[in-house]
């Protein structure tokens, strides 16, 4: 097994040009998504999806602008791999997430399940898609394409414990210059989801870009869910069984 | 300051992304996966209802059962293959056997339910094998619990905050739901004097419908929301009425041929109000990111953050 790879995306130096965006759909030949005008922000591909897998958040603050390259998060414990039932999903060598195109049936189930509202089915090709962290590049020996096309670096690729190092000590850096508000998103293994393969160093609440405050993977309450079921499924048989005792 | 959980108004105090969805919507259509909701938990009920049957003498009742537990898991297990998006590749779900994926604990399930049905049926139909029929019809007894609860934990196993949270209530929702739907299936086409077990089944499955759908949208506070207001409110208002009427009915039907019809048909009519209501409250829970933000932020703020422990 190769090291764990992953994201770090700085977004304090983002400057919303969607160069990620554009490297993303050209090399993985992901398919155009619509051309909609939100008229929210600059923000015109709105969330990450199954053509957008990479996705340039714009959010309008007094007197400043935050934007962030939001991507799929690679997590640790990944709903969308636990749930999927053919084992499209499957964890790669670099250990990320990728879907199998080829044996994806669009069932569906990922698509609720992710926490984080990263993974979609496509409609007219009825399979779902998302981020694969570039998994034909990195076994080239490559970057994956949003990053290399990074202008600012705001998007870097790496090693995770590299970056982990790397993200911490670019924190201490910001609040020793004042940014008090600088914190790091996803990347503590203690987190409900184990820690993301995709980390981002953001200058307000989660929630304010669009991503979850506290994302849980749902599969960790499996055991507890199939306990309750087990339950109602013995009081359905004994219900059953009341109703047929007694007289004819 | 943490805001308690149980507020029935809820905190318009929470920050999203222009009001944009955090999670993704349930891609599921209707009218399939609320109608393979009601077919798969109605077969399985009707399954354990003809093993009961088998064992205590009821021949009758429980050809009738085996009639319509062969029919909701065939019906079923089609409509969820047209719910796929490549419903060509449908025997992918056989490749492998995930117990992490409760769509694959599913799928191997309702296999087993639609093999051992389709037996069943097969023996009483043609009288060969009724051995074979017979064991057929006792072991889809044991797959037929199983397909009447699995799909709670299939939506429960979810992001949606209305679904995660329901985890406990969802399977016995949808049980009493299943034995309900049989119960009405089979009273339906069981000669009346030999139908009293299905009346009973019918009465019981909706008392416990309506009991386990009160208590969940009760326990669920802001999150259980989805489940009183709109169009999902609607359908869980109405399955409650349906419901109730139709097993307060089924207690009184008796013998007579009116009130057995109209029993049955408002408990079916209940059921598929139910499933339909659930998937148009995990809709609408997915949606507003209000029911996403809001527990997150609170646990947060309390200084619980979640964590996956022994993981």
């Amino acid at each position: 097994m190769a090291e764990r790879m992953g994201f770090f995306t700085d977004t304090t130096i983002c400057i919303g040009c969607k160069a990620c965006e554009v490297a993303c759909k050209e090399w993985n030949d992901v398919p155009d998504d619509g051309f909609v005008f939100r008229a929210t922000s600059y923000d015109n591909t709105g969330a990450l999806g199954a053509s957008t897998w990479r996705h340039v958040a714009f959010v309008e603050q007094d007197g400043r602008w935050l934007m962030m390259s939001d991507v799929c998060k690679h997590c640790t414990h990944a709903a969308c791999l636990d749930v999927c039932p053919t084992g499209a999903l499957f964890r790669t060598e670099f250990d990320t997430v990728v879907v199998q195109s080829d044996v994806c049936n669009g069932c569906g189930y990922c698509v609720p399940a992710c926490p984080y509202g990263v993974i979609d089915r496509r409609q007219d090709d009825g399979r779902a898609w998302k981020c694969t962290l570039c998994y034909d590049r990195l076994r080239g020996g490559m970057e994956p394409a949003c990053a290399k096309a990074c202008p600012t670096k705001s998007i870097q690729f790496g090693p995770l414990d590299e970056l982990r190092e790397r993200a911490e000590a670019r924190v201490e850096r910001l609040h020793a210059e004042g940014v008090t508000e600088a914190r790091l998103y996803g990347e503590n293994p203690d987190n409900g989801v184990g820690g993301t393969g995709a980390f981002f160093l953001l200058l307000d609440e989660p929630e304010t870009y669009g991503l979850p405050p506290d994302p849980v993977v749902t599969t960790r309450d499996l055991p507890a869910m199939w306990r309750w079921a087990g339950g109602a499924a013995l009081a359905l048989a004994a219900g059953v069984a009341a109703c047929f005792l007694g007289r004819r | 300051m943490p805001r308690r959980r149980d507020e029935m108004v809820p905190d318009a105090e929470f920050r999203s992304y222009y009001g944009q969805p955090v999670i993704k919507q349930p891609i599921w259509h209707e009218p399939h996966m609320p109608t393979y909701l009601y077919l798969g938990g109605m077969s399985g009920a009707a399954s354990a209802m003809a093993a009961a049957a088998r064992l205590t003498g009821r021949d009758r009742l429980e050809l009738a059962a085996r009639m319509a537990a062969f029919a909701g898991g065939t019906a079923g297990a089609a409509f969820l293959v047209a719910e796929l998006g490549r419903p060509m590749r449908f025997l992918n779900m056989m490749r492998v056997f995930k117990p992490s994926s409760p769509m694959s604990v599913g799928s191997w399930t309702l296999a087993a339910q639609g093999g051992l049905t389709s037996v069943a049926v097969g023996s009483a139909v043609t009288g060969v094998l009724p051995a074979v029929g017979d064991a057929a019809t006792l072991a889809s007894g044991l797959s037929g619990v199983a397909m009447a609860t699995y799909t709670a934990v299939l939506l429960a196993d979810t992001a949606v905050p209305a679904w995660h949270e329901a985890l406990r209530e969802l399977p016995f929702l949808f049980a009493g739901s299943a034995l309900a739907s049989a119960g009405a299936a089979v009273m339906l086409t069981t000669p009346r004097a030999q139908a009293g077990p299905a009346r009973a089944a019918a009465a019981a499955g909706a008392m416990a419908e309506v009991v386990a759908g009160g208590l969940m949208e009760r326990r669920l506070g802001l999150v259980g929301e989805p489940y009183r207001q709109g169009r999902a409110g609607r359908l869980m208002r109405a399955s409650r009425v349906l419901t109730l009427g139709g097993g307060l009915l089924a207690t009184v039907a008796g013998r007579s041929r009116a009130l057995t019809a109209l029993s049955g048909l408002a408990i079916t009519a209940g059921a598929l109000c139910t499933r339909f209501g659930v998937l148009e409250a995990g809709r609408v829970s997915a949606k507003d990111p209000r029911y996403t933000v809001v527990p997150q932020r609170e646990r947060v703020d309390a200084g619980r953050p979640a964590s996956v422990p022994g993981r």
